[in-house]
């Protein structure tokens, strides 16, 4: 019996560590379920008992852009001619809302979910992956409301948008990636350290004033234009305003940069999730 | 049935004693500071024992080794922080083992907690497919057994409100069931049992019994309860200080189990105080002792147990009667004799033998309840004085007996009946 034994097969061997580049894909597409699941418990109890329900998603990046349109806009200036400026900032604002909302959720995945996380298994990297999919909705309500806005300028004939709108859904996948990649590489540190919970809101604050999303590339100086051009989301906002109204050019090497980094701090984002996963219910 | 399900090899897992970093970059920088310096860390507990400083290591499992075949119920017992917990969750993957590995076919459905995942504001029926899915199963599994689960947890009526207006008990009775059906090849328990009500309690332990026996699933199970291991388990680990103190028979490891909390003495010297209400104070027993043994509470089957009780009394009282239960170390009740009203009790210190003939008593660990009282003229009893649950002794197995079968205390109880007579009768030729 014993020599029986040894030479059966397991089908799942749990040891201490796992390789370094070993992202369990197999085992994520079998909880694919679950990811969907984590989606439709997000958004509807993000919406229960509440009057107006996903209507929320609108109000509140409506209620900024009229913001950014009053204080960026009129009194500032920030915003380039040509377009009109509330589009302008309303375009910059659900890319970026996405993005941010994304962020700071997925940044949360270890703190917030420590109590279910210590009572049961499974893939940890579905809770980011669904928080990203769940935002995607509330993105997908503010785009439609985009839309119509843009109908009604496109129609009065003040904006064009152009060909490269075909394009959305790779910038939305490289937001997608982008957001997950900073959330889990802040969420593995957070696990040891709680002081970048409170980094993250303002951090992101500042990434944002650090791209075009409530001024224009335009009134940033020449000489510190290259060093602003490696911010990978740049380029994404720029090309999602080209997309949409037709105002900035596309820029291919930088854009093809801000994909490179994209994929690396998603590669390093999960390599560091996988190492913290298996062992941060002992500290968190 | 010789396929092993789960194969445990010198698994350890190792946690560091103390505050596990200063949870704060500045905590840790100032740690560092310190130990740099030679200095106390400021961070250190105050007042952690000092024989365990901060970042020493504390093994909770320490090689641990063992193997489960496919369809046993193994349940796996010991004192709070001998490691159980700690094993579930190596097993269900929560944390990850410092050392050894972990070896299982199929999949592990652990309950380590039930209800794990629901989410207040959806309904049952939401829940279920969500806490489902959390356990690993597919939405077309979790379709296919929805109308097993509802009936299961007898809710049909409430399935489509929101679990928050749920009561406790139902809530539970909806995860667990959740977690019964799902399809998988091993059940992990940390005594979810302990909740819902005796009914729904039962019900689950057949379930579970149902999964073993007849489904072929590895149940592995985790409880302080020992009437429902019994009930469920063929066999049982017992764990002690992170190690395996021992592998096999339920009973047997019950009783090592059991036998750590009340070591077995020879006397009991006894105070004047008794946590009852119900008694007089007129007289106290002072001193239990076993007779006639060498050094440890053991007899055969059949044996004779002698006690002598020593005992103060204020009054005279010549009807006092003797009444000695017997129950297992865990409190089954087995058994009770008792004497007629003809203790003849003098004032001042005096002593009685006592003699209970183990006749009949099964192989295994008891304890007994010894009571002084006398019957008063409405045929009551009076008690004088209670000793609960003292002199634990174990009854040996004489190894040829039950035509060598080990004794089954779950399967037949603690009473050897008289031997039984049986006669060849030739019918025929009878009639």
């Amino acid at each position: 019996m014993e020599n029986n034994n040894s030479a059966q097969q397991f089908s799942t061997v749990i040891v201490p560590k796992t390789k370094l580049l070993d992202f369990h894909l197999k085992e994520l597409v079998r909880y694919r379920d679950l990811i969907f699941l984590f989606v439709k418990r997000n958004f509807v109890a993000h919406y229960k008992q509440t009057v107006l329900g996903p209507a929320w998603a609108v109000i509140q990046p409506l209620l900024t852009t009229v913001v950014f349109t009053v204080v960026f806009g009129k009194l500032a200036g920030l915003a380039p001619g040509g377009v009109p400026s509330f589009l302008f900032f309303m375009s910059g604002n659900i890319a970026w809302g996405y993005f941010s909302g994304c962020l700071t959720a997925t940044a949360n995945t270890f703190t917030g979910n420590a109590a279910i996380f210590g009572k049961v298994y499974f893939p940890r990297l579905v809770t980011p992956i669904s928080t990203v999919i769940s935002n995607l909705i509330g993105f997908g309500i503010q785009f439609a409301m985009f839309l119509v806005f843009l109908v009604i300028y496109w129609i009065r004939g003040t904006v064009q948008p152009t060909l490269y709108a075909l394009l959305l859904p790779l910038l939305l996948l490289q937001m997608a990636m982008l957001s997950l990649g900073v959330g889990v590489i802040i969420s593995s540190l957070t696990t040891k350290y709680r002081d970048l919970v409170m980094l993250v809101g303002f951090g992101v604050q500042l990434w944002m004033y650090g791209t075009p999303v409530a001024y224009d590339i335009g009134i940033v100086p020449a000489k510190f234009l290259g060093l602003y051009m490696l911010n990978p989301m740049t380029p994404v906002i720029n090309t999602f305003r080209l997309a949409f109204l037709g105002i900035g050019s596309f820029d291919l090497p930088h854009y093809l940069l801000s994909w490179a980094m994209t994929l690396a701090v998603l590669v390093i984002g999960i390599v560091l999730f996988n190492r913290v996963e298996k062992t941060f219910m002992d500290t968190v | 049935m010789d396929e092993l399900a789960i194969k445990i090899e010198h698994v350890s897992k190792q946690y560091r004693l103390g505050a596990i970093g200063g949870g704060t970059l500045k905590g840790d920088l100032q740690s560092w500071w310190a130990r740099k310096r030679g200095r106390e860390d400021p961070n250190s507990k105050i007042g952690s024992r000092t024989d365990l400083k901060t970042g020493d290591k504390f093994l909770a499992l320490d090689d641990v080794s063992f193997e489960v075949k496919k369809g046993e119920a193994v349940g796996i017992i010991g004192h709070n922080g001998a490691g159980k917990s700690t094993l579930l969750k190596l097993l269900s993957r929560v944390t990850a083992p410092t050392s050894g590995s972990i070896s299982y076919n199929g999949r592990i459905a652990s309950m380590l907690e039930v209800g794990t995942g629901f989410h207040q504001e959806l309904t049952g029926r939401e829940n279920v497919y969500m806490n489902g899915a959390i356990l690993g199963m597919t939405k077309a599994e979790i379709d296919r057994k929805m109308d097993q689960i509802i009936d299961f947890a007898e809710m049909r009526q409430f399935i489509d409100t929101p679990v928050k207006r749920y009561s406790s008990g139902m809530y539970v009775k909806l995860a667990f069931s959740v977690a019964a059906h799902l399809d998988s090849e091993i059940m992990v328990m940390d005594e979810v049992l302990a909740v819902g009500d005796m009914k729904f309690q039962q019900k689950c332990l057949g379930r579970m019994g149902d999964a073993a026996n007849t489904e072929g699933r590895t149940v592995l199970y985790v409880s302080h309860n020992m009437n429902t291991i019994r009930q469920l388990c063929t066999r049982c680990i017992v764990l002690d200080h992170g190690k395996v103190v021992f592998d096999g028979d339920t009973e047997k490891a019950i009783s090592i189990y059991m036998n750590r909390n009340s070591l077995m003495q020879l006397s009991y010297d006894l105070g004047d105080e008794r946590p009852y209400k119900d008694l007089d104070d007129w007289m106290r027993i002072s001193r239990i002792g076993f007779l006639e043994l060498a050094s440890e509470p053991l007899y055969r089957m059949g044996d004779t147990l002698k006690l002598r009780i020593d005992l103060n009394s204020e009054k005279d009282d010549p009807k006092i009667a003797l009444r000695i239960m017997v129950r297992t170390l865990d409190g089954v009740r087995v058994g009770m004799t008792t004497t007629a009203p003809v203790l003849h009790i003098r004032p001042g210190p005096q002593s009685m033998r006592v003699e209970l003939p183990l006749t009949g008593l099964a192989p295994g660990s008891y304890q007994l309840t010894i009571v002084y009282y006398s019957i008063n003229t409405y045929g009551t009893d009076k008690v004088h004085d209670r000793i609960m649950d003292i002199c634990s002794f174990v009854i040996d197995q004489d190894p040829a007996a039950f035509n060598h079968k080990e004794w089954l205390h779950g399967t037949w109880g603690y009473l050897t009946l008289p031997e039984l007579k049986v006669q060849a009768v030739n019918s025929v030729t009878e009639e």
